[in-house]
């Protein structure tokens, strides 16, 4: 006899059974006070602001960077003029492996992913009119994390901004480099080292500074499931607390300016419990593992982007559709700052008109919705908290998992959660497969006619114009001074004095990234992983 | 008895995002071919020499990033001068659309963008690699 009920249809996107109806039954064991509390109170599931949106909306911060500085800085002002209210800086590939446009490997990639900085001449560009002291900037930079930022803070002190005043975000974030997207430079423990220099570095002289991205984004997108992008991001983010206690900095002064970067995929509550459940975890394992005392330490803030891997070059304006459910997830989730893809991100990096609607899809929920008017409005659901307590279960059970390995770092060298994360790729590529997953517009509900849409072709003059800029800079410069610079960071590399002076100097006397990243591969080494299918 | 079809898979360039190749690798092996993946950033050198060492039927590329104008051009070289013209090469990953007849016509045998499933991608190969003497 035929069941009346085909359950196996129903699971989440990350493949975790779902029951067709949650009661009351479904929260024993569940304590409203210890486990859930009210917005603003530990262990913060509910959010970390008691006013929730009341008090101020998530920052609507677009990621964008493509071509010369040029090119991005003119994007940055249209995008300011539409109404974002942060910059997000995305780099090329070799801006992110620390390589000059004149090395083979940058060949016809320069421009291409993001926008290309070899110098502080061009960080001063890619600013140029906008006030550092008055906006907030993210920028997505990992290995070479120390570099850049040092380029923006001499960028700050020619605008006559005070460090202390500038606010923003480096990703800084190179564990979730060597488990998902693979930007790695130098082995994991120096980069881990050049990662605490900046928490110390920060905590003296940029206080306001968010430190490091804790991403699960990247985990998620190379095909981890809800779960695995919860516990790997957020035992990402413990090693980071282990290695700057052992270096000897106090929890409560540098904890306060880590923050986290999730992705916000399709399946809508899986993703909005994983945020809840993201903000306890993090409050208890401060609290309960390091001791932190200040309730700073304890609030876990994330950005939210949509789900790249979600986008289809099929159908291409269905896109809009999904991103715009997403979203809805990361702000019933509590986001504190928010990316939406743009509908043409299948193929080619976004146009300005593909950007604009994806900025808008925000301003919609924003204003529109009427979301914004209830703290976690999605509290106390039956299932959104099951659910919320199934995803910390296991992200715990994750934890142990990986400190009987001896940390992440132990574990991202056996290759653990690589392959933790290439099992869940292959699992539902296979679902997709079968058809048990439909992604609409690509196996099912296909359309044989399809006209194509319009898409930014980036070409190679970013390359060419690069290239040429860069054999100037090198004639114009000071070279003893850019030596003399050089020669400390690599003096600094062998012992373990802060590698932010030097770094800081090197800039100022415009030695490339190519040439500092050199440096330190002289004196590390480089990474290279064994790779696992 | 004919060998089972010897495929490199290859990730050029400086990106590092693999999913791709790796669910690609997987599908392939699971369809009984030999699968040898050669990690990420190769150049067209050591893909070329990857293939020659593996006596691959195949090569497939995973190129993400836009870097394809300039590697498929020197690969295709490559591949000519070492002999190895009859190997199928095959691209997946994100390229315009307007590229797509510039790579067909310097030889590459498929393209493959976002969306396409595994099988598809099988039955190609076994429709047109040829285990090679």
């Amino acid at each position: 006899m035929k069941a009346a009920v085909v359950t196996d249809r129903f699971t989440t996107i990350s493949g975790r059974p779902i029951n067709r109806l949650y009661t009351r039954d479904d929260l024993q064991g569940i304590d409203y006070t210890r486990d859930i509390g009210d917005p603003g109170v530990f262990p913060y599931t509910r959010g970390i602001h008691p006013t929730g949106y009341h008090g101020k909306l998530w920052t609507m911060r677009q990621f964008a960077g493509f071509g010369t500085p040029e090119d991005t800085n003119r994007r940055y002002r249209a995008l300011g003029a539409a109404g974002g209210t942060g910059l997000s800086v995305a780099f090329d590939l070799p801006t992110l492996m620390g390589r000059d446009p004149d090395h083979p490997l940058s060949l016809g990639e320069v421009g291409k992913c993001g926008v290309n900085v070899t110098s502080l001449a061009d960080m001063e560009t890619l600013f140029d009119g906008i006030r550092l002291g008055g906006i907030t900037t993210s920028m997505t930079i990992n290995s070479p994390a120390a570099m850049l930022f040092a380029m923006y803070l001499v960028v700050a002190e020619q605008q006559d901004a005070d460090w202390t005043t500038l606010s923003g975000t480096i990703q800084n974030d190179i564990l979730k480099e060597f488990i998902a997207q693979k930007e790695y430079i130098f082995p994991p423990r120096p980069s881990m080292r050049l990662i605490t220099d900046i928490f110390a570095f920060c905590s003296r002289e940029v206080p306001a500074w968010n430190t490091i991205s804790v991403s699960g984004y990247h985990i998620r997108e190379a095909g981890a499931t809800a779960a695995q992008e919860l516990a790997f991001t957020l035992r990402d983010g413990i090693e980071y607390v282990q290695w700057g206690v052992d270096a000897g900095l106090a929890v409560d002064d540098f904890v306060p300016r880590m923050s986290f970067f999730f992705n916000a995929h399709s399946d809508f509550f899986e993703e909005i419990a994983k945020y809840r459940a993201a903000r306890a975890l993090w409050a208890q394992a401060m609290r309960d593992r390091f001791g932190a005392t200040s309730e700073r330490s304890w609030k876990l803030r994330f950005h939210a982007q949509t789900a790249g891997v979600s986008l289809t070059s099929q159908q291409p304006y269905n896109n809009v559709v999904r991103t715009a459910l997403q979203a809805m997830a990361a702000v019933l989730g509590g986001t504190n700052s928010l990316h939406t893809n743009s509908l043409d991100e299948a193929l080619a990096l976004p146009t300005e008109e593909a950007a604009t609607l994806a900025l808008r899809t925000q301003q919609i929920i924003a204003y529109e919705s009427g979301v914004t008017g209830i703290v976690d409005a999605l509290g106390g659901s039956y299932f959104v908290e099951k659910l919320t307590k199934d995803l910390e279960d296991e992200s715990r059970a994750c934890f142990d998992t990986i400190d009987r390995m001896g940390g992440m770092v132990e574990a991202i060298e056996r290759g653990f959660p690589q392959q933790e994360i290439a099992e869940s790729a292959y699992r539902f590529q296979q679902a997709v497969e079968r058809k048990d997953k439909v992604i609409v517009g690509v196996n099912d509900f296909v359309q044989e006619d399809e006209a194509p849409i319009q898409t930014l072709y980036i070409d190679e003059r970013a390359g060419d114009t690069q290239l040429a800029k860069l054999e100037t800079l090198k004639r114009t410069r000071d070279g003893d001074r850019v030596r003399r610079a050089l020669d400390r960071m690599r003096d600094a590399a062998a012992t373990d004095l802060s590698l932010m002076p030097p770094i800081l100097e090197a800039v100022r006397a415009y030695a490339t990234i190519g040439e500092m990243c050199d440096v330190l591969r002289d004196v590390w080494g480089e990474y290279e992983e064994v790779p696992v299918i | 008895m004919m060998r089972n079809l010897r495929v490199v898979i290859a990730k050029p360039g400086l990106d590092g995002h693999d999913r791709g190749a790796k669910v690609i690798a997987r599908a392939l092996r699971d369809a009984g071919m030999e699968v040898i993946y050669t990690g990420l950033r190769q150049t067209p050198e050591q893909i070329v020499s990857a293939a020659l060492q593996e006596d691959a039927d195949v090569i497939g590329l995973s190129i993400l990033s836009g870097a394809h104008n300039h590697i498929a051009p020197r690969l295709m070289a490559l591949l000519k001068e070492e002999g190895l013209d009859d190997v199928l090469v095959l691209i997946g990953g994100i390229i315009p659309d307007v590229d797509i007849p510039k790579l067909e016509a310097i030889g590459v045998g498929g393209i493959f963008l976002p969306g396409t499933p595994m099988q598809k991608i099988i039955d190609f190969i076994n429709a047109n690699a040829r285990t090679r003497v």
